[in-house]
């Protein structure tokens, strides 16, 4: 094949590719990128959001507001806490069943079906769920616990132990989605490798640990960049669930940049906290893919370069 | 061929392009289209529940019938649906003909912005025939912005068959009366009082009414002019406040409590688990829904005055409903409005329980008890305080609600909650 082509043919080429491209990037624009950039020019504004753009200009003063709040910052431990707890905990939970389920046990598809289908489920209708499962007087928790002569505690309406419940209905909801992806990872170890290891004579647990744990890493790296992606933003069930209350106590970055949008409409003040959520999404994905992520990603990008 | 599957792309991807700006532009608030010398008059209303939605219904007939020249085009939205809609309408600098408010800050911010119209010389002796507590919320400057339709008070709901159960003949009739009262009921093992801690809104009630009570109507004006909410009315109502909560009368897991859910603090109160709560004119028909009513066993009674207090305990704290008109709206629109607030028209709406007076001498025209004695009450107040979440411009509203939640959840104290709400003001 000839390296060089006509250029009318390249010429031709590419424009057959921009006109593809077009419908997808006039969406990509006016959906995604343009809203961003709004979000920045409104974050140095004082802005009610009313009539027109804004033209309060005010400089940095939202964001050194934002530092010195102490519901944001509140906001951001909170956040950290969450991640923390879904790496801790509900990360290796979702492996463990995963593993078990990879198993030949009886049942096993229906199982699959059933952890995953809380992720099915919309977010709203899960925190009403919980709402009802977990009222202090009367819910089913509670009734249950009484059962035993346990008294049991006020879940979402004490400030001590929202954060616990919260993240008890996070990993009901999430646990599943986690699962599948582990059980397609697991699917994807060829059998000759663990079949070899239990030949040489390794135990069920080293088995998993010097064979099938290191390859699922892609796995597990890309489930926990989508847990703690998710931990970041997370608004629904939080908004339903609490509200962010009680005084603030599970209030997360979503939570506040709504109540200040949407409650008392000071826009410029919410955009702040949108671009800082933004930025620390993005820092976060940038460094996470370029350090951790970046053997799996090295196999897709120099295929691509190598086409090109 | 190849260009014509060129030209295919082309036209699909310019298709796109042109269903995307089209999508932008509004559908309210468009000039009015006089087809035929017809003059469409857009009305945004929240009457989507009965008894409103076949009065609004068959009030608009009426009038359409009287004036063949006029179409009105219903359009009703439900509560919060509405509030998103008109939200989004007016940041884009519109507003529809007819649209319904609840008066305060958010009304002040809609002027502000230059989208409603002035009704105070149009409106001349028309505007003679309504209680000064109904117009009040509608006041921007002096001027008036909209007309009420319906106004309601806030007061105590308590089960007389509970207060009996405690020993309690009277219901109190000034806070340390109240405060006797609830630690009666504590003792007699009954939940004194229902709150919906999650809503955040039940319990600045409270606090509103103290600082009305202690330091006069006059206080929480000159607060929202001056923005200065250090003053001794606001920190004493914070103090009392926490004196209240310090007896924990509230429901188990009030904090986590909404209003209206199953659970919440009606259904408290409806299901007799609670012997009181500080509610609107509402409260009996949720009480109903949410719980399963209280029936006879219900009573109202108002505010108790503060000892020392420099606020009457006939200033009424509340809120209603009226309708602004959008500064692009046909003349006509006024007509309708005159129309439904007209004394004979009024009294219809009025009779089927779905508003209150709002017109003088409108009273007799209210068929349930309960709400009865709302009217009366509201028709002998004194002075008229509007919910101070709408009163004050929203952040200051919000704050307030946010800040007095976090008082009667303990985080706060009585000086931090008035510096916040101070902090906030001025920075509005």
């Amino acid at each position: 094949m000839k390296t060089t082509q006509p250029r009318s043919r390249r010429l031709r080429g590419f424009l057959t590719i921009f006109l593809f491209l077009l419908p997808a990037l006039v969406l990509f624009f006016g959906l995604v990128v343009a809203p961003i950039l709004l979000a920045f020019y409104a974050s140095v504004f004082k802005w009610n959001g009313m009539r027109g753009l804004p033209t309060d200009f005010i400089g940095l003063a939202n964001f050194t507001r934002l530092l010195a709040d102490e519901v944001f910052l509140g906001d951001l431990w909170r956040g950290l806490l969450l991640i923390i707890l879904s790496v801790a905990i509900q990360l290796p939970l979702s492996l463990g069943i995963a593993m078990l389920l990879n198993q030949k046990i009886y049942g096993r598809a229906f199982f699959r079906l059933l952890f995953f289908a809380p992720y099915v489920l919309s977010e709203a209708i899960t925190a009403v769920l919980f709402m009802m499962i977990l009222r202090p007087d009367g819910g089913l928790a509670n009734q249950i616990l009484g059962w035993f002569g346990i008294e049991g505690p006020e879940w979402f309406a004490d400030p001590s132990t929202v954060m616990l419940s919260l993240f008890i209905v996070m990993t009901w909801k999430y646990f599943g989605f986690h699962m599948i992806l582990y059980i397609a990872g697991r699917q994807g170890i060829p059998r000759e490798l663990t079949e070899a290891a239990q030949i040489d004579g390794a135990s069920g647990w080293k088995v998993f640990r010097y064979v099938t744990l290191p390859l699922l890493g892609p796995t597990i790296r890309i489930s926990i960049f989508l847990s703690v992606i998710g931990a970041i933003q997370l608004f629904d069930l939080v908004w339903i669930i609490t509200g962010g209350g009680p005084s603030h106590s599970s209030e997360t970055m979503a939570v506040t940049m709504f109540q200040f949008g949407f409650k008392r409409f000071q826009v410029g003040y919410a955009s702040a906290i949108s671009v800082v959520m933004f930025l620390i999404s993005l820092v976060f994905a940038i460094f996470y893919q370029r350090y951790v992520m970046r053997r799996d990603l090295e196999g897709a990008t120099t295929v691509l370069r190598d086409q090109r | 061929m190849k260009l014509s599957r060129r030209g295919a792309a082309l036209l699909a991807a310019s298709a796109l392009v042109l269903g995307g700006c089209s999508s932008t532009g509004n559908d309210a608030g468009e000039s009015n289209s006089s087809a035929g010398g017809k003059v469409t008059v857009e009305f945004w209303n929240i009457w989507t529940a009965e008894p409103l939605k076949s009065y609004g219904a068959q009030a608009i007939k009426d009038f359409q019938a009287k004036h063949p020249n006029i179409v009105i085009k219903n359009v009703p939205y439900e509560n919060e649906a509405f509030k998103a809609k008109l939200t989004t309408l007016t940041q884009s600098g519109k507003a529809p003909h007819i649209f319904q408010t609840w008066g305060g800050g958010v009304l002040a911010q809609q002027v502000e912005a230059g989208l409603v119209k002035d009704l105070t010389d149009d409106a001349g002796s028309w505007l003679g025939t309504f209680t000064d507590a109904a117009l009040s919320a509608y006041k921007v400057d002096g001027r008036q912005y909209a007309i009420p339709d319906d106004i309601g008070m806030v007061g105590f709901w308590y089960n007389k068959a509970l207060f009996k159960k405690a020993g309690i003949a009277e219901p109190p009739a000034t806070w340390s009366e109240l405060i006797e009262d609830v630690k009666k009921l504590k003792a007699a093992g009954i939940t004194p009082i229902a709150l919906g801690g999650k809503d955040k809104w039940p319990g600045h009630y409270y606090w509103a009414y103290l600082a009305m009570r202690i330091g006069g109507l006059d206080a929480l004006k000159q607060a929202g002019e001056t923005k200065d909410f250090t003053g001794p009315a606001f920190v004493q109502a914070g103090q009392k406040l926490k004196e209240l909560a310090d007896l924990q009368p509230f429901q188990k897991g009030f904090l986590g409590a909404t209003y209206g859910d199953p659970g919440g603090q009606a259904a408290t109160m409806g299901d007799g688990k609670a012997a009181m709560e500080l509610m609107g004119q509402w409260a009996p028909s949720v009480q109903k829904d949410a719980g399963k009513g209280l029936g006879d066993d219900l009573g109202f009674f108002p505010f108790p005055a503060v000892e020392g207090g420099q606020g009457s305990v006939t200033d009424a704290f509340g809120g209603g409903g009226g309708f602004a008109i959008g500064a692009d709206a046909p003349a006509e629109a006024i007509e309708f409005l005159k129309f439904l607030t007209d004394s004979t028209e009024h009294r219809k709406a009025v009779a089927t329980g779905g508003v209150l007076p709002v017109l003088k001498g409108e009273e007799d025209a209210v068929t349930d008890p309960n709400l009865s004695v709302v009217a009366k009450t509201l028709a002998g107040a004194t002075g008229f305080q509007l919910y101070l979440d709408q009163a004050y411009p929203p952040a200051v509203g919000q704050e307030v609600n946010d800040s007095v939640a976090e008082l009667i959840a303990g985080t706060k104290t009585p000086e931090q909650v008035a510096q916040a709400i101070t902090e906030t003001a001025k920075s509005e």
